[in-house]
């Protein structure tokens, strides 16, 4: 049962692997706009953006599904990884911006004298890989080491974060901390010296996202299959024993945090170019809630439903907002609901849920019928099966 | 003192919201020793455990293990020390099979890095099954440990404290919710780990006390009552009033 599930996830990463980096852009790229198989560059767009949203989801699960630690502040670190990498792409802007001046729009808006020093190196594209990876890392590691040597746990936990993200989000909105104020950067013209606005780009990102979701899959799968994920999950469900056992509990959860801040600001740097702009809202706490609840649906403490939930809630959301905008709120929460009380394992653990109960009817439609039929099974089998003590 | 103690408390008190859990302790350990602590509810026994293992600290006394102070320590480095601990209810990791419960446990490295690139040797697997086998879960090995019995679960724990190998356990009524044959059992398994480490007990079921047959203190309103073998402690005076009722026994006594 346990292998052959392996074996179908490895089906299962093989076959989203050829539908995200090989079918879907070859729809978009190859097949004329008059068939029906043809995959738009909207829908393309869309999808890029839903994968990045996948991507925020495992490192939410990574923390919460995995660990215990509800963190409600993951936005927090997904846009942090995209303002450091929408930096540089303001910096590709040049000449072009509405002001024609060297400087971003925002900054002769707002009358900057001269570029920021600390804005210099992002002309860098290496150097703001590196912030993508560091800035939430560094955020990450200071605010998780103060948070769990003071043994900050549960609930004052995912608070604590919650805070921190509407802090963050509250400095973002300043016209003066230089990154824009509540406009944040946008206008994006150029990526690697290519049209980001280009349909040929945006295929590119999505094909790029579609590899790190999969890297972040694969990457997470490993470490939850170490002695390290044993002992991630023996966090999760009794903490004490863990440090009667000699853990340093907190160590492990440092290292789980700043991971997963890391892999939030990856995602967030895919996020930016794809959407074209990146604003403090970003930051504010209900996205973090609603990452949440993607991963509630998709079913957590898994790898697979947090992408499941990020995708299927997103595209619901797409349509809902169409739809039915005024709904889309209620929509969003009654799903919440409906999920804690009757899915506690989201929509992937919904298939083993169902053979459960389908295996519990089938042996108790038996037990009546061989009671019907004067039967004494009953007693033997409940004695056979407390033994073993 | 000329003795060497492994394990000393001397003026150890601990209050919680003014009710004094632990009152002016002195408890004095021999390596090798295996000691029940007996006593009615509420008597401090579980707090002391607390306290040598770092969980709470003593408002005023010292604690000292192989002459370290462990007082100020954290639960991991008491750990590493060499204490290990069982809880009064059976805490394993129920989402984890049994043998993984017993690989947590098991003595060895506790670094972040080890964990994530360490790989089971050969001779840990077989230190596993070594100790499946004598805490008999060896055909529940890959069972989650939550669908365990809760008899089993504490030896499961036992077994993740016997694989820690530490040189002072700590066992807090291990034989709670077991059958008579289990009890038996526990009881026969800690006296084979006797004189190898030095365990301390707690424990209410006589019977297992009686089995075990060795040093009992009795605690009481968070100090010893009485020290002595089991048959000396329960025909003491003190100690009958403790547990059959203050009431009674202040009709007859009443200086007391």
């Amino acid at each position: 049962m346990h292998k052959s599930f392996r074996q179908a996830e490895i089906w299962g990463i093989a076959i989203a692997a050829i539908a995200i980096l090989g079918v879907l852009p070859a729809l978009n790229a190859f097949v004329p706009e008059s068939s029906p198989l043809h995959v738009s560059d909207f829908t393309i767009n869309l999808y890029g953006k839903y994968l990045c949203y996948a991507v925020l989801a495992i490192s939410v699960d990574l923390l919460w599904g995995y660990t215990g630690l509800l963190s409600l502040g993951q936005c927090m670190f997904f846009a942090l990884g995209g303002y450091a990498f929408g930096m540089h792409l303001m910096l590709l802007i040049g000449k072009l911006g509405q002001y024609h001046s060297d400087l971003p729009d925002f900054m002769v808006f707002l009358g900057y004298p001269k570029l920021p020093l600390h804005w210099e190196p992002f002309r860098s594209f290496w150097f703001a890989v590196a912030a993508v990876v560091f800035v939430p890392g560094l955020v990450a590691l200071v605010f998780g080491f103060l948070a769990f040597r003071s043994r900050i746990r549960g609930v004052y936990f995912s608070i604590l974060t919650q805070a921190l993200t509407y802090a963050a989000c509250l400095m973002f909105f300043r016209n003066d901390f230089t990154f824009g104020g509540n406009n944040g950067l946008t206008d994006f013209k150029f990526i690697l010296g290519y049209d980001i606005r280009s349909a040929v780009t945006q295929r590119c990102l999505f094909i790029a996202t579609g590899v790190l979701l999969i890297l972040t899959y694969l990457f997470c799968r490993w470490l939850t299959l170490t002695r390290f994920g044993k002992i991630q999950r023996a966090v999760r469900d009794s903490e004490n024993r863990v440090l009667f056992s000699g853990y340093a509990a907190a160590n492990f959860k440092l290292f789980v945090f700043v991971v997963s801040a890391i892999i939030a600001g990856l995602a967030g740097a895919l996020y930016v170019p794809q959407v074209g702009i990146i604003n403090p809202s970003e930051m504010a706490p209900d996205k973090s809630l609603e990452a949440v609840v993607w991963v509630a649906v998709g079913g957590r403490g898994t790898l697979i439903g947090p992408v499941v939930g990020a995708i299927a809630v997103n595209a619901l959301k797409s349509w809902a907002t169409r739809a039915y905008p005024d709904l889309w709120l209620i929509i969003l929460g009654g799903m919440f609901v409906i999920v804690v009380l009757f899915l506690p394992k989201g929509i992937v653990g919904l298939p083993m849920q169902l053979w459960s109960l389908f295996k519990r009817s089938t042996t108790l439609w038996k037990k009546v019928q061989e009671q019907h039929a004067g039967t004494t099974e009953l007693p033997i089998k409940e004695s056979s099966t407390r033994q073993g003590g | 003192m000329n003795k060497r103690f492994i394990l000393t408390a001397e003026g150890v008190t601990k209050s919680f919201d003014g009710f004094k859990a632990i009152n002016d302790l002195n408890f004095y350990l021999d390596e090798g020793e295996l000691r029940t602590i007996i006593g009615p509810n509420g008597a401090g026994k579980s707090t002391f455990l607390d306290l040598i293992t770092g969980r709470t600290r003593p408002d005023e006394g010292q604690i000292e293990f192989k002459g370290t102070p462990v007082i100020k320590k954290t639960e991991y480095q008491i750990y590493r020390m060499g204490i290990g601990r069982k809880f009064q209810t059976p805490s394993v990791y129920s989402d984890h099979t049994v043998y993984e419960n017993i690989l947590l446990g098991l003595k060895g490295s506790r670094g972040v890095f080890g964990a994530i690139f360490g790989r089971v040797t050969p001779a840990q697997n077989d230190q596993i099954h070594h100790v499946l086998e004598i805490i008999n879960l060896k055909d529940k090995a890959q069972v989650r440990a939550g669908t365990l019995a809760h008899g089993q679960k504490q030896w499961l724990e036992i077994g993740m404290l016997i694989a820690q190998d530490p040189e002072l356990m700590l066992v807090d009524e291990p034989a709670a919710g077991m059958t008579d044959e289990e009890t038996a059992r526990t009881g026969e398994l800690l006296l084979s780990l006797a004189g190898k480490h030095t365990i301390i007990v707690i424990e209410h079921d006589m019977t297992f006390v009686r089995q075990l047959a060795n040093r009992v203190t009795v605690l009481h309103q968070g100090s010893i009552l009485r020290e002595g073998s089991l048959d000396e402690v329960q025909n003491d005076e003190r100690v009958i009033e403790v547990y059959l009722g203050k009431k009674k026994h202040d009709a007859i006594h009443p200086q007391h």
